[in-house]
């Protein structure tokens, strides 16, 4: 074979050549992403058009901003002057003065510290949940929150001792999750008392005491269940426990504070507003229904008729009527639901309702977590010799709520979207609350485009983050190798 | 299994009623409905406590007493002179007209955003994706409020419209004009449209609870009778199609049978439009839609778009590309490979979460309270609640409705679900 040279083949490699010109770089991606076909051609030239059209009718508004005046008309008489008298451009000096009332409402400005300090440690609170005891995962947080609270107070002009103290804090924070990072769950237990004092203020026994109730509970409970069984034990403990709450806790509360009158300044319901009412509203509900739902979503899987019929009903009438509805029932009908002459804050009424709303769509998404495990995990629990709660606590419901985590989180989202709802009720949130404030305002009378945009991009922050942090929750979540 | 014939039947002791399995659920069941009425007494007897200490009762009977308020849009007759319930049935006429007409346009919407979202161009691919995520996470009401805010601030007063002789001498512009040929104008009091109407109707005949315009049934009964002439004629082309293996040409019959009949009805009524006029200093004929349904209506179709186009492209991406690589393979167009073997199984996966799409779109026209819109919360739940003062009555009947209104959704839903669901075993 070696000897047979014909003169028409060759005998060496032709060298590499560069692909055509069409074939490469930006015009091979042009033509196959922008242009591959005559529809292709269409759409993207629509699409450019459109484009073009809609910057050139709102640049010029976003380039002409001005960010220092007193008024609405002192705003375009600037813009007048600067960019001739039909220029447009928005006024954004109006958030540069209002800004605190759609973040605080008209919360005492000397007292924002509180708020921002509640929810910077809810991510403290949140981290072990969020990242499993993930020790890189919770000190990035940490770090993130330290560096949070350490510029938005600074910027707040509250004094160094204050910081030093808080900085303190979050240091032995950071200590505990370096030594103990499971250890971090127990801050997590006391953080809702922690954030109620913090933002509501007032004595510090009240808040306290209350957890001594759950500690009264869980003393019960550990005390009876050997004897009693999960169910009848967590009763008593919860009997125990509201007859601590309810006969012994004020009592026992005013005469601590008479004898150390530890507390902060207390505040009234009337002054939150703005995201921070979103946020105390989001927070507390969907934290409150997750125990609910959960409950409800093994009622509604449960053997036992009644128990099926009852969470059944519940969840479909709640699911059937709009939160609007639930939200006047918490302003309206409360008060012929409960004993005469019983009153109560319109926020806690708000977020019963709301976490009696938020448990039903939260139980739909166990109960599909529940509905995805399959058949083999409830047999081999109950052939492990587990009795039911053993067998929800340690196969099933670790199992489910994974899966369900993302629904979980979704439900979370249109919550926080729905707190704007409560304007309805007269409470002061940022959409239409805060914003019909400022525009009843004589300086601001007129403006629309930017208290909308400004409360619509905090809005978008948050939950475009929540939904890609869900998302990577549910990517690092998938254990199952398909 | 010899062994359970002899398991002990031991008498039955009290405490079986906890340890024993069999007994233990009847005894939580036991305590669970004493508590359940428990708790329902103590409601029960709070309410009638508080009612009594109020010197109220619970009496619908102020449904049949006079409104007096009147409401600027509705779809049967309605005066201030008519009653609250009939104040309460035009509201929920508005509620379903709003929730009827968002779930169509926002299905149209999010079908065509979601195969937007997933075709290969990569500028519309992108752009689609910023729609989506800029309306998926942002509240519903700032859309419902800024639409509203945007109609009636910066829509042009109906004066503009106004074109004078000075103004044509001097071969000036008006500052605002009617859209697609004169028949839509936009102005900030409300977007006037062309009103259909007919020059010889066929009247009205009182059922009793409620007037029924003939000529709108008779329309319907004649497209119902023209689809239904239209599958005849289709099931009879695929019977000669399966027995000869040649499909007769039916499309033209179709179109004949769809539409002649329709056309020539209104033909025969006189069917015309009237279109709005400015007259003085508003505009005349036509139908004036308020900016409140409007704001409405077009801030859920934008944001249940994006919802629903959501949830189409999770659909169609759950289809495994072998799917459409094999129909490809038998030589299917791609128009043809879409409609034949890619919707109907990506409709299986699409269809219940936009069930709960249509029901969530429902409930949230609720939200036209932040534009004043006067559906069923704005009418019951709304002026009649304050005129009356009787909260517990009209919420109740108000929750009530809302529920029905879900269940009736679902219901029809889910048996539409029930006929596309993959038939196995």
């Amino acid at each position: 074979m070696a000897n047979t040279e014909a003169s028409f083949v060759r005998t060496e490699m032709v060298a590499p050549q560069e692909p055509p010109l069409s074939e490469r770089g930006v015009v091979k991606w042009v033509r196959e992403n922008l242009f591959s076909g005559p529809l292709n051609t269409i759409l993207t030239v629509l699409a450019l058009v459109s484009l073009f059209y809609l910057v050139k009718l709102s640049l010029p508004w976003w380039l002409h901003g001005v960010w220092k005046a007193n008024s609405l008309g002192e705003c375009r008489q600037i813009i007048a002057d600067a960019y001739g008298p039909d220029a447009t451009g928005a006024c954004w000096a109006m958030i540069r003065e209002r800004w605190h009332q759609f973040i605080f409402g008209f919360y005492p400005p000397e007292m924002y510290w509180r708020p921002i300090l509640s929810f910077g440690l809810l991510f403290v609170a949140l981290a072990p949940a969020l990242f499993f005891g993930d020790r890189r995962n919770n000190l990035v947080i940490l770090a993130g929150v330290a560096l949070f609270l350490l510029l938005s107070l600074w910027a707040l002009d509250n004094d160094l001792l204050h910081i030093a103290l808080i900085m303190m804090m979050m240091a032995g924070f950071v200590a505990l999750v370096l030594i103990a990072p499971r250890k971090l769950l127990w801050f997590t237990l006391i953080y809702p008392a922690l954030a109620q004092f913090l933002l509501w203020g007032g004595s510090v026994w009240g808040p306290v005491l209350t957890m001594l109730g759950l500690a009264v509970l869980a003393v019960v409970y550990v005390v009876l269940q050997p004897r009693f069984g999960v169910v009848m034990a967590s009763a008593m403990g919860f009997v125990a426990a509201c007859v601590w709450w309810l006969a012994l806790q004020s009592s026992v509360s005013t005469a601590l504070y008479t004898l150390m009158p530890i507390g902060l300044e207390a505040l009234d319901s009337d002054q939150f507003g703005g995201f921070l009412l979103a946020f105390v509203i989001g927070v507390s509900s969907i934290s409150a229904a997750l125990p609910i739902g959960i409950l409800l979503a093994l009622g509604r899987r449960s053997d036992m008729l009644l128990i099926k019929t009852l969470s059944v009903t519940i969840i479909e009438f709640v699911r059937g009527v709009p939160l609007i509805t639930m939200l006047f029932t918490a302003s309206l009908l409360l008060q012929y639901f409960l004993p005469p002459r019983t009153n109560f804050d319109l926020i806690l009424r708000v977020v019963i309702l709301v976490t009696v709303f938020s448990a039903a769509y939260i139980a739909e998404v166990i109960r599909g977590g529940l509905a995805a495990l399959p058949r083999g995990q409830f047999e081999a629990a109950d052939a492990l010799g587990l009795d039911y709660w053993q067998a929800q606590r340690l196969i099933t419901m670790p199992q489910a709520l994974k899966i369900s985590i993302p629904g979980i989180v979704t439900t979370f989202i249109g919550l926080f979207k729905d707190t704007t709802l409560v304007t309805f009720v007269g409470l002061a949130e940022p959409l239409r609350g805060i914003t019909s404030i400022v525009r009843a305002d004589i300086d601001w009378k007129g403006i629309y485009w930017e208290p909308y945009i400004f409360v619509g991009a905090i809005f978008f922050l948050c939950c475009f983050s929540i939904s890609r942090y869900s998302m990577y929750l549910e990517h690092k979540l998938k254990t199952d190798h398909r | 299994m010899a062994y359970v014939a002899d398991a002990p039947k031991a008498s039955f002791r009290p405490s079986m009623l906890i340890y024993d399995t069999r007994y233990r659920s009847i005894t939580i069941q036991v305590i669970v409905l004493l508590l359940a009425v428990l708790f329902v007494g103590w409601l029960a007897d709070n309410t009638i406590q508080n009612l009594a200490a109020k010197d109220k009762d619970i009496n619908f009977s102020f449904l049949w007493n006079r409104a007096g308020y009147d409401l600027d849009q509705q779809l049967i007759p309605y005066t201030n002179d008519s009653t609250h319930g009939r104040a309460a049935m035009v509201g929920l006429l508005n509620t379903l007209a709003v929730a009827f007409l968002g779930c169509i346009f926002s299905t149209i919407l999010g079908v065509f955003i979601g195969v937007l979202r997933l075709s290969k161009n990569w500028l519309v691919s992108r752009l689609m994706t910023v729609y989506i995520e800029m309306f998926r996470n942002v509240p519903l009401l700032l859309w419902i409020i800024m639409v509203f805010v945007i109609f009636s601030e910066i829509a042009p007063a109906p004066k503009d419209f106004k074109v004078t002789d000075e103004m044509i001498a001097a071969g000036e512009l008006p500052k605002a004009s009617m859209m697609f040929m004169d028949s839509v104008a936009v102005t900030n009091r409300g977007t006037n449209i062309p009103m259909p109407l007919v020059e010889h109707p066929l009247g009205y005949v009182n059922l009793g609870f409620a007037t029924a315009n003939l000529t709108v049934v008779a329309l319907f009964a004649l497209i119902g009778a023209s689809i239904y002439a239209n599958r005849r004629v289709a099931r009879h082309a695929r019977a000669v199609q399966e027995a000869t293996g040649d499909r007769p040409t039916i499309w033209w019959k179709s179109l004949l049978i769809l539409f002649a009949p329709s056309i020539f009805f209104l033909w025969a009524l006189g069917f015309h439009l009237e279109y709005p006029e400015l007259k003085g200093f508003n505009f005349k004929g036509g139908l004036n839609v308020a900016h409140s349904f409007t704001a409405l209506l077009l801030a859920l179709v934008l944001y249940y778009g994006a919802v629903i186009a959501e949830t189409v492209r999770s659909g169609i991406i759950a289809i495994s590309n072998g799917q459409s690589e094999a129909a490809f393979a038998l030589g299917l167009r791609p128009g043809r490979t879409m409609r034949l073997v890619i919707l109907p199984q990506a409709l299986r996966v699409i269809i219940p979460p936009l069930i709960s799409q249509f029901l969530s779109l429902t409930k949230d026209t609720s939200l036209g309270i932040g534009v004043s819109y006067l559906d069923l919360r704005g009418t019951l739940g709304g002026i009649t609640l304050n005129q009356t003062g009787r909260e517990l009555e009209c919420m109740l009947l108000m929750m009530l409705i809302y529920l029905l209104i879900s269940l009736l959704i679902s219901f029809v839903m889910n048996i539409y679900n029930h006929s596309v669901k993959l038939k196995e075993r």
